[in-house]
């Protein structure tokens, strides 16, 4: 872990967007600190992108102010887009200039003469590993070429932070890794502050320092994956899964005889149960376990695993069914969670 | 610049007004008897039997040049991918459209005078008629004055690319314009004029002169007639007039060709209209852009 109290780079207070009657982004508070990798999780519709554009200030918040190393993007967004680099989700070129062409006409508009970012567009090139396509027209690029030549372009004006829109979809697993050690790179030996938006959380866990979860418009949680875990548990959730010998019937009831179990689902193996309880058991479980005669083979408690975090999340703002979700159904969602909202959560 | 599309309407231009010009050269050979002061300008406005002429090509293809250069400037770059990376550079969001809009001003600006000089210069060889200095002024202006009206339905087209998502629609609704205005204007101008001013029976002497200037003020909505008007004149030192002129108006008249400040000032209100429609056409689709959705 580097030094974690540098600066702060973003700083996002009561950003809201309205559309019409949607709530895009509903008062998002944030603070990105220098150097860190910030991963912005949420389903499809979550206003991710809103977000991000409005860091850009290319839309227009309907209230509230972000300041990107001390430039309100909003007023400023001219300074603002000297320092930013943004990835969009499906990048695309001009089809009928070169990667190198596509590079340099970039570093043009951000103020590089024509030799100069030349020069860059080729060492850029050759980081993204892009050198042997770089004279091959951007028409005939794949996708995973494109996002590798997006990389270049971002870099092309040396930004200070990097914010990528789903960096990682539609990339096959081999680019992805790539692409993962690219990101790092980034972070760690160029020091550069990256905001990642994402729905997939595997790749996200894998590079992110901390994380927001961010649905309908709100940050729901914010911090390090662990420091969620453990939120969630201080909340009166606990997970167990629990293998045990022998597997009889006793086995089922020592279990349920414990106070706190909630529920029990035994697996289709003999002997391995999913415990949820309102509270930690571990302690009088295997005591319990212990005094009538069953070894306890297996005992992990949940947590700490982004999907599990994330998914609890999602059921605790009603928002399981998101992509089922209509229109209707969204706002009797809404209204379910913002009922919810109104219970204290800790 | 570079596209394929632009040497294809560049060709059909180089064509069509290639064509038109030797029309009109064997049609003036064989007339002959007509030697007006004003030879060179005529190969310009003198249609043959077969084929219409210069002028009336511009006017009715010129439309087709501006269409095809803006009908997509935006909506290609948003289905490209393009609009929301070049607008995170740090450049301001009105530079795109103002730059979609002067490089198209331009290209269309450098073929006019790519077609004037040709037209200019194969017309020289081809009959050897000398063009006076003043000739040589109309054939100019008249380019520029193409420019113009070329701009005014490249604005046009940029305002359907940004509004259409898709470059087919805009493309389309540029298309069913420029037809509806070249071709239907005139019929749709003379029926109102007619409802509104009937010339029927007695009413015929009281509304005739009304019904014209209704009709021709409809008219003069429409581009193409502001240009065809504007061409004639330029082009042709003879006409005098393009409004209604009473007879008594007329009396007394010199009879002889205007000069070129007189021409020209005569056409001055349709320069000004069609900068302003361009201008104007310009203007929708800047606001129209600066409050759109960046957002694919």
């Amino acid at each position: 872990m580097k030094d974690r109290k540098k600066n702060t780079i973003i700083r996002i207070k009561g950003l809201t967007k309205r559309y019409d009657t949607v709530l895009a982004v509903d008062n998002l508070s944030l603070n990105i600190r220098e150097g860190e990798i910030f991963g912005l999780l949420g389903p499809n519709g979550a206003g991710k992108t809103t977000t991000t554009l409005m860091l850009l200030g290319l839309t227009e918040p309907s209230s509230g102010q972000a300041f990107i190393d001390g430039n309100d993007c909003t007023r400023n967004p001219i300074e603002v887009k000297k320092t930013v680099g943004y990835l969009p989700d499906s990048v695309g070129f001009y089809p009928d200039l070169t990667g190198r062409e596509n590079l340099i006409f970039t570093g043009m508009l951000n103020g590089l003469d024509r030799e100069e970012s030349g020069q860059r567009a080729e060492r850029l090139l050759e980081r993204v590993g892009m050198s042997y396509a770089a004279d091959r027209k951007a028409g005939g690029y794949s996708r995973g070429m494109k996002q590798r030549l997006g990389i270049a372009d971002v870099l092309m004006k040396d930004p200070k932070v990097i914010i990528m829109d789903e960096p990682t979809l539609g990339i096959d697993p081999e680019g992805m890794r790539e692409l993962i050690a690219l990101i790092r790179e980034l972070s760690v030996e160029d020091g550069r502050t990256i905001l990642i938006s994402s729905h997939q959380l595997y790749q996200v866990q894998q590079i992110c320092d901390r994380v927001g979860i961010f649905v309908q418009g709100r940050l729901i949680a914010c911090g390090q994956i662990e420091e969620l875990g453990h939120q969630l548990e201080s909340e009166g959730h606990y997970e167990l899964e629990l293998s045990a010998f022998p597997a009889d019937e006793g086995l089922r009831a020592v279990i349920e005889g414990i106070r706190g179990v909630g529920g029990l689902q035994e697996k289709e193996e003999k002997g391995n149960f999913r415990v949820e309880a309102d509270r930690d058991i571990r302690r009088e479980l295997t005591a319990g376990l212990a005094e009538n005669g069953y070894a306890i083979l297996e005992l992990h408690q949940k947590g700490g695993d982004l999907d599990e975090i994330y998914r609890r999340y999602f059921e605790k703002a009603g928002e399981q069914d998101e992509i089922s979700g209509g229109r209707k159904k969204r706002s009797i969602i809404k209204g379910f969670w913002r009922r919810k909202e109104g219970t204290p959560r800790e | 610049m570079r596209s394929r599309r632009f040497y294809i309407i560049l060709a059909l231009l180089l064509f069509t007004t290639t064509a038109s010009l030797i029309g009109a050269a064997s049609t003036l050979a064989s007339s002959e008897t007509d030697s007006s002061e004003f030879m060179f300008l005529s190969l310009f406005t003198t249609s043959s039997s077969s084929i219409y002429s210069i002028a009336t090509f511009i006017a009715f293809l010129g439309p087709l040049v501006g269409i095809t250069l803006g009908f997509d400037a935006i909506s290609n770059e948003r289905s490209q991918g393009t609009l929301n990376r070049l607008a995170a550079q740090p450049i301001y969001r009105d530079s795109i459209i103002n730059a979609k809009f002067l490089s198209g001003a331009t290209a269309v600006f450098v073929v006019m005078a790519v077609v004037g000089l040709y037209i200019s210069g194969l017309g020289l060889a081809l009959t050897g008629l000398e063009p006076s200095a003043e000739e040589a002024f109309r054939v100019v202006i008249f380019f520029l004055f193409s420019g113009v009206y070329i701009s005014v339905w490249l604005a046009l087209a940029i305002i359907f690319s940004v509004v259409c998502r898709h470059a087919a629609t805009a493309a389309l609704a540029c298309i069913s314009i420029w037809l509806f205005l070249s071709m239907f204007m005139s019929l749709v101008a003379s029926g109102i004029a007619n409802w509104i001013y009937p010339l029927e029976g007695m009413q015929i002497y009281t509304n005739q002169v009304s019904n014209y200037e209704l009709q021709l003020g409809l008219n003069r909505i429409s581009p193409y007639y502001l240009f065809s008007e504007a061409a004639s004149t330029i082009l042709n030192p003879g006409v005098r007039s393009i409004g209604v002129v009473t007879l008594s108006q007329y009396e007394g008249a010199v009879a002889s060709s205007l000069s070129l400040g007189q021409s020209l000032l005569l056409i001055w209100p349709h320069l000004v209209g069609m900068i302003a429609i361009a201008m104007a056409g310009f203007a929708i689709s800047y606001i129209c852009f600066m409050r759109q959705e960046i957002r694919a």
